[in-house]
């Protein structure tokens, strides 16, 4: 498998690689994909009470092209406010990581997976 | 100075022997008649090289010249024996046996009987690789007319119980199959004492070139095939088409030189695999996969787990390796040997095959440990599954949205 | 050994020099299996694609279109059993002077079903094309006739049958196998007319044994002889022989650069040979054709051929009886038969196929070695009735 400048890039410098303690004020979690499919991102995103996204945290297990978008969308999601971050694509994420048409399906987990924050943000807001 | 990437995927294929590549450079200038020509002796020349690569070939394994037939391949001695044999015995019955952890090749072959209206039993292998002697026994039927069992598998070099199948299909008059690409030169075979009617063999693993390969094909008691590929009349009409002499000659130098150092090389392969297990023991949660004992000294197949095998392969660019067999690895399915072992799919995704050959040294092994001490750990920081491993998280209870 | 004057090319060729040179990294330092990721991998299928490219650039193909195998009979074979196994059994025509490759698997689907069409040959060899129209009446589904013969040399008009036969909607093959590198072959010109697949092999041109291909029209449904892998578009299973396609790509290339300039010399170098021989009572086969430039068959009236051919290898020069393929068998050459040869005279034949290193002085020698021969022959003969 051939990979991309952009891709090499990110899996040998991840981009804010880690986690943020659960309890910590802002913070939610986006988990998606499963171990059977060969990839699970976990995204994590701090917001600001101003609803901007100040910091973002990833963990993922998968193939180079997975690591990678879900740490290019670490950088993406930054100072966006939750409604700018869902906007971002797929299709911007292949776009710029020069994604192969078979790993096509590691921009999609990543999209899902700030889906999966920003909701986990909202349910966490209208929970408490 | 060490040579990167350092070569450890020697079942997928080896390099040409040095010495092997100088028998056979002069049968593709000087010495390059055509076989079947009768009429010269360019012709004659290259048919006296065939025959002795022959009798090399025949020798290593213990089978009379006359019992090899040479193919392009492995993968074409299986379509010609599976094929060929189901075809030639469908009117004694229509139902043959293989294993779920067979190379493709067999799957295949099988696969496409199925289709013309054969019936194939798959079987299921135990934990560590190997076949269950009793599911084999019942699965065999009154119609059973062939069973195609691997000597060596390809991911994890597991050796099947090939004498004691043999026997119990020579007593109920069924074909045996065994499909040895991985065997020759990796651990004796004796084919005057096994009961083996038709083997798969390849010179590409054995340090000989590709595109050359052969189907042993049992004289005493006559094992019957239908041929696959027509006209001309080569190999006694078993397989037509223009011998390709070098290719020939590169494996009779290949099977040669394993009969004569196999011994001491496999017990110099079997330390460095030693002492590459040795090396990544200490790290946590490594998981090999398949029998030790009954396995060939060259293969280590492991499972890191919560690393993904690709991703690994990225941070282990430095060596060669294959995830999942190299024949299969352009999909994303985690490989259906592992599967079939029982392993869930996490850990067959985090599958590594190292395979170690005639050309491999202590130093490159050691080079390879300390890398993989650094990666994985690397990679597991990085890995949302070692972190909910860590905490506690039962990973078979969480609920994964599929995609 | 070395003495020997080899004039048996439509047998097999010596590897070129730059061939050989082009094909051995990847004995030893790029040995890689071409269907593994990691460098080593990544480098041997780079190697496959470049050399797929360079062979239909040869044969004036998409590089998608060559489907790589272990020779031509293999491809020969993969055509007429993959097209058939996609088709109900029907009619199929091939012609009477194919190479058993063709013939044979014919005469398989023969036993299964179909009806098998000769394509029966005028006495010049050339597919008879009143008798070829009749035979379409019977719509078949297949058909193949070769583009040269091997043992005659004898070119067939294949776009001209390939046209007739479009209205059939016929799944149109041509094996070639002696053509290729001896003519020009451009199978996007073939195509147009209505010819789906081609055949080609290596080691007729400088390249190695063990290597061929198949080039078919992506149109075409063709079902796999040897399955378990996937390679080749799932066409032809079985690790890649890198090795022998380099080389097969290496020699394509040099044959399509030097294939006119190679062409001409043949020729003229064929020219002398065939008047020398006429001059000596020789009979040439399909001496009236169009045929390639390398090729003579030819008999001397009431000399056997293989008596000729064993005194003239003693004499230092490799010639061939009939088809080095079929040689093994006895009887009289099929091709021959097909063009009305008699039994006694096709007996006679022999075949010179003259290649790169032949020169005219060669050719000088042979003649006066050949009339030498014959001589003594004659004499040997009288004694022996006297």
């Amino acid at each position: 498998m051939a990979y991309s400048e952009k891709v090499l890039d990110h899996y040998e410098n991840p981009r804010n690689a880690g986690s943020f303690g659960k309890d910590e004020e802002g913070v939610a979690t986006g988990m998606v994909g499963a171990p059977a499919c060969g990839d699970v991102m976990k995204l994590q995103i701090k917001v600001g009470k101003d609803g901007v996204i100040e910091d973002a945290r990833f963990k993922t297990y998968g193939c180079g092209s997975a690591i990678a978008s879900s740490s290019l969308v670490t950088e993406w999601v930054k100072g966006k406010t939750l409604d700018q971050a869902l906007e971002i694509k797929n299709s911007q994420i292949a776009e710029e990581l020069a994604l192969p048409p078979v790993k096509i399906h590691c921009s999609i987990l990543a999209e899902d997976a700030i889906r999966a924050a920003v909701a986990d943000y909202w349910k966490k807001q209208g929970g408490g | 100075m060490l040579k990167l990437p350092i070569y450890l995927d020697n079942s997928a294929t080896t390099p040409v022997d040095p010495r092997v590549a100088e028998k056979m450079i002069p049968y593709l200038t000087e010495k390059f008649g055509n076989p079947a020509s009768r009429s010269h002796a360019y012709g004659w020349e290259a048919e006296a090289a065939v025959e002795e690569a022959r009798a090399e070939v025949a020798r290593l394994i213990h089978a009379d010249p006359k019992e090899i037939i040479w193919t392009s391949g492995a993968t074409e001695s299986d379509n010609l024996a599976i094929k060929g044999a189901a075809h030639f015995y469908s009117g004694k019955g229509r139902h043959l046996i293989t294993v779920k952890t067979e190379h493709k090749a067999v799957l295949d072959s099988c696969r496409e009987l199925e289709r013309q209206g054969f019936e194939v039993s798959y079987l299921d292998v135990q934990e560590n690789g190997l076949i269950d002697l009793d599911v084999f026994k019942a699965a065999l039927r009154p119609d059973t007319t062939l069973v195609s069992v691997m000597f060596v598998n390809n991911e994890i070099g597991v050796i099947q119980p090939i004498a004691e199948i043999g026997e119990i299909c020579r007593d109920k008059g069924i074909v045996f199959h065994v499909d040895a690409t991985q065997a020759p030169g990796k651990l004796p075979i004796d084919l005057a004492t096994l009961k083996v009617d038709l083997m798969s063999v390849t010179a590409h693993k054995v340090y000989g070139p590709k595109g050359i390969g052969a189907l042993y094909a049992r004289r005493k008691p006559r094992v019957r095939i239908e041929a696959q590929m027509h006209g001309g009349g080569h190999e006694r009409g078993f397989r037509s088409g223009t011998l390709p002499v070098h290719q020939i000659v590169g494996m009779g130098e290949a099977f040669r030189l394993a009969r004569e150092e196999m011994g001491a090389e496999n017990e110099r392969i079997r330390k460095l695999r030693d002492r590459l297990l040795d090396g990544i023991s200490s790290i946590e949660q490594v998981y090999v996969n398949g029998d030790m004992e009954q396995r060939v000294p060259h293969n280590l197949n492991v499972s890191f787990a919560y690393v993904e095998g690709e991703s690994m392969l990225m941070a282990i660019k430095d060596l060669a390796v294959s995830s999942g067999s190299a024949c299969t690895s352009a999909s994303l399915e985690p490989s259906y040997v592992l599967r079939a072992l029982g392993r869930d799919d996490e850990l067959a995704h985090s599958s590594i095959r190292f395979t170690i050959g005639r050309f491999n040294t202590e130093e490159e092994i050691d080079f390879a440990v300390k890398l993989l001490r650094e990666k994985i750990g690397k990679l597991r920081d990085l890995s949302p599954l070692w972190e909910m491993a860590q905490e506690g998280v039962d990973l078979n209870a969480v609920q994964w949205a599929a995609h | 050994m070395a003495a020997t004057v080899y004039f048996d090319h439509n047998a097999t060729t010596p590897v070129d020099p730059a061939v050989l040179e082009a094909m051995l990294p990847w004995f030893s330092e790029r040995f890689g299996n071409a269907s593994s990721r990691h460098e080593y991998g990544r480098a041997a299928r780079q190697a496959v694609d470049e050399a797929r490219r360079q062979v239909a650039a040869a044969v004036g193909a998409h590089a998608t279109e060559v489907v790589f195998t272990s020779g031509g009979s293999e491809a020969n074979n993969l055509f007429i059993k993959g097209a058939a196994a996609s088709l109900k059994p029907g009619a199929l025509a091939v012609s009477a002077v194919e190479h058993p490759s063709v013939i044979e698997p014919a005469a398989q689907l023969a036993r299964r079903g179909w009806l098998l069409c000769r394509l029966a040959v005028d006495e010049q060899g050339r597919v008879d094309e009143a008798a070829y129209r009749q035979s379409l009446l019977s719509r078949p589904k297949l058909v193949s006739v070769m583009l040269a013969n091997n043992e005659t040399g004898v070119l067939q008009d294949v776009a001209r049958l390939a046209q007739a036969a479009r209205h059939c909607e016929a799944v149109f093959h041509t094996d070639g196998v002696q053509a290729l590198g001896k003519t020009p072959l451009d199978f996007r010109a073939l195509n147009a007319c209505g010819v789906h697949a081609l055949t080609v092999s290596a080691h007729k041109l400088g390249g190695p044994k063990g290597v061929g291909a198949l080039v078919i029209d992506k149109g075409i449904e063709l079902e796999a002889l040897v399955a378990g892998g996937g390679q080749e578009r799932g066409l032809r299973s079985g690790t890649e022989n890198v090795a022998a396609i380099v080389g097969f790509g290496a020699a394509c290339e040099l044959a399509a650069r030097r294939l006119a300039e190679r062409a001409a010399r043949l020729a003229a170098l064929r020219q002398g040979l065939e008047d020398g021989l006429r001059a000596q009572g020789a009979i040439i086969f399909g001496g009236e054709a169009r045929r390639l430039p390398n090729t003579v068959c030819f008999a001397l009236a009431g000399f056997d051929g293989e008596t000729l051919i064993t005194h003239l290898d003693r004499a230092g020069y490799a010639l061939a009886s009939g088809a080095a393929c079929s040689s093994a068998h006895p009887e009289p050459s099929h091709v021959l038969k097909a063009m009305g040869v008699s039994d006694g005279l096709a007996r006679g034949a022999v075949r010179m196929s003259l290649g790169t290193g032949n020169t005219q002085e060669q050719v000088d020698a042979f003649l006066i070695a050949l009339r030498d021969t014959a001589a003594k022959l004659r004499q040997l003969t009288a004694l022996a009735v006297s």
